[in-house]
């Protein structure tokens, strides 16, 4: 550990404002390319408004397609985010420096476009209103809390509320930072923004209070969203694959391992297009691989259970459900693919140093694992539906449309975009959590060798 | 009497203690002045003043808050539209712990984001001494004082090595 050379203030400042304040090619060459997809996603949207749900593929009895799987899916990225921060807060891991904000912001872009997958969904987003927020007061008619799908969007909105607040209560002294940097109406924008911080001593105790405090507040809020999310499944009686008791710990450990990849993904295109070798090592790459060996791994133990559970259990349609997950195509090869993409090929990768220590491997692993998570979505909420049951009248397979894969591939490309639209606005590295880092670290003499050291509070 | 404001800027921690315990010796106790830094020191490295706070009742006031409201939302729109289902009752608990678990949680971090900007003494528009180096690494140690003692708190943050002394009046 502590591979990196120590640095000044100033330098650090320079190195990690280079988003918000210089104009690279190569950023607005990615901004353009993103928004093409972004703009083609807006247009379907459009398009399936104007024309009802009949452009997609959905029908009799699939009526959970390619939405909803992309919902769950980053969900589960958003988890990532808040989770590594606060436990890496609380644990007070040395490598989180660099990977805090970055884990955050991606919680918070990836919960808005999650949010946005259901209202698409809906087919008349305008209609959801009356759906999800309690205001009907002429007919006295309100949402039903009996139901899950509006503990979904209860939960959703609390820890969408608290990661903003969690990011902004964090961003105030970076964002003095750049008010110190800039002149006339940014410096004034900035100036609000920052609260008129000053960097008291009392300031900077309560923010690193509100640090650890907001993230044991918000890591239950985090376990809560997902087991919520995994109950829109586990409440339905009628599709027995889904009514099942281990989906919340499931879903949860599956967001964690779906996340964690995203941020390092994440952080390893930062280092490239922001140049921050200095700042985003191999040392933090690699500690981040380890600790998605041990959450891949408790990931394949629920795997294994779910699996257990729904055979071992002998019952009729449980069992031809995972038949044909497991067996019939095209499923099977849905099937194949994400879990070799989630864990066969990453895992044993990860337990050599030179691919933890790789930017190129640890990208392709990463995206491998996201690959294999959203197919796991995909077979968990697709099959179970596609699956005749004895009162079905009529039954078909699902094939998503060209407007579905549109809109699906416009939110991997919106959050991309609205990330590095953050970060032209405010640092992706918190500066002065780099600073502190650099104030605490020192070497010491160990019998003839200097060990890097660094100095910790209770 | 008018009172001053007075902020020396250092290069160096070490220094600005020194600027702090300079400051103690002229007379003033550790509530006249404050250190102004660019990151986080460990607790007592200047020699700052302890404060002490609220903090912790912000959280448990918000979840109180959010825990009611909750409660109040799903009793009321239930029985204010009783349709029974599957012969359950209408004011059924699991789902209700539900909502009312995520208004709690709600409540307590609004509360406590509240109560980190309030107990920070933010927002501060006033106008106030500062220097934009401070967020380049330097140290800033702004003292408020006396007119009679300006002269005396000047040379004592001069002696511990400050680069450069502003002055405003309060």
């Amino acid at each position: 550990m502590q591979e990196g050379r120590i640095l000044s203030a100033k330098r650090i400042n320079n190195d990690l404002l280079r988003g918000v304040f210089e104009n690279p090619l190569r950023y607005w060459l990615i901004i353009g390319f993103l928004a093409i997809f972004v703009l083609g996603a807006m247009g379907a949207a459009g398009y399936m408004i104007n024309r009802g749900l009949g452009v997609t593929g959905l029908n009799r009895p699939v009526y959970w397609g390619f939405f909803i799987t992309n919902f769950v899916f980053w969900i589960g990225i958003s988890h990532a985010g808040v989770m590594l921060s606060a436990i890496l807060r609380l644990s007070k891991a040395e490598w989180r420096r660099p990977a805090t904000r970055a884990a955050e912001v991606l919680t918070i872009f990836s919960l808005l476009t999650a949010v946005m997958m259901p209202l698409i969904h809906a087919g008349r987003p305008w209609r959801v209103i009356y759906w999800v927020f309690p205001y009907d007061f002429s007919r006295g008619i309100w949402p039903d809390v009996r139901s899950a799908l509006v503990w979904d969007p209860s939960a959703i909105n609390t820890y969408l509320t608290s990661s903003i607040l969690f990011v902004f209560v964090a961003l105030i002294p970076d964002i003095a930072v750049i008010r110190d940097r800039t002149t006339g109406i940014r410096r004034k924008i900035y100036g609000v923004l920052s609260l008129g911080w000053r960097g008291s001593t009392r300031q900077w105790k309560f923010q690193a209070i509100a640090g650890i405090l907001l993230s044991a507040l918000i890591l239950p809020v985090f376990v809560s969203v997902h087991s919520i999310v995994s109950w829109d499944f586990a409440m339905a009686i009628s599709v027995k694959s889904w009514h099942s008791t281990i989906f919340a710990p499931y879903f949860v450990i599956g967001a964690v391992l779906s996340g964690v990849s995203g941020v390092v993904t994440v952080m390893i295109f930062m280092r490239w297009i922001f140049g921050w070798e200095e700042y985003i090592r191999k040392e933090h790459i690699e500690s981040l691989a380890k600790l998605l060996v041990v959450i891949a791994l408790g990931w394949f133990y629920f795997f294994a259970m779910e699996l257990i559970f729904g055979i071992y259990g002998q019952e009729g349609d449980e069992l031809a459900t995972k038949h044909m997950q497991m067996f019939e195509p095209p499923w099977v090869w849905f099937f194949i693919t994400f879990i070799v993409c989630s864990f066969c090929i990453p895992v044993p990768m990860w337990l050599f140093s030179g691919v933890r220590r790789s930017m190129f491997w640890m990208v392709v692993t990463t995206i491998l694992v996201n690959i294999g998570m959203w197919l796991e979505r995909f077979i968990i909420i697709v099959p179970a539906l596609a699956r005749k049951q004895v009162f079905s009248g009529t039954w078909y397979t699902y094939a998503p449309s060209a407007v579905e894969i549109t809109i699906v591939a416009g939110t991997f490309a919106m959050v991309l975009l609205l990330f590095l639209l953050f970060a032209k606005l405010f640092p992706l590295i918190p500066i002065f959590d780099i600073k502190e880092g650099q104030v605490l670290r020192d070497e010491i003499q160990v019998g003839r060798r200097k060990v890097p050291a660094v100095i910790r509070e209770d | 009497m008018t009172k001053t404001t007075i902020l020396g800027l250092y290069t160096d921690a070490n220094y600005a203690a020194e600027a702090g315990e300079a400051l103690e010796r002229t007379g003033l106790s550790n509530k006249d002045f404050d250190f102004l830094t660019d990151t986080p020191y460990p607790e007592g490295a200047l020699g700052e003043r302890h404060s002490s706070h609220r903090l912790y009742i912000f959280p448990f006031i918000g979840a109180l808050i959010g825990l009611t409201t909750a409660l109040l939302l799903t009793t009321a729109t239930q029985v204010s539209y009783p349709l029974i289902t599957g012969g359950k009752p209408v004011l059924s608990i699991p789902p209700m712990a539900i909502i009312t678990y995520e208004g709690t949680m709600l409540g307590a971090i609004l509360f406590t984001v509240i109560g980190i900007i309030f107990e920070s003494r933010l927002p501060s528009m006033k106008k106030q001494i500062y220097d934009d180096r401070i967020t380049e690494g330097h140290i800033g140690v702004v003292v408020t004082c006396d007119e009679s003692k300006v002269n005396d708190v000047e040379q004592a943050l001069t002696q511990a090595g400050a680069i450069d002394i502003k002055k405003e009046n309060v």
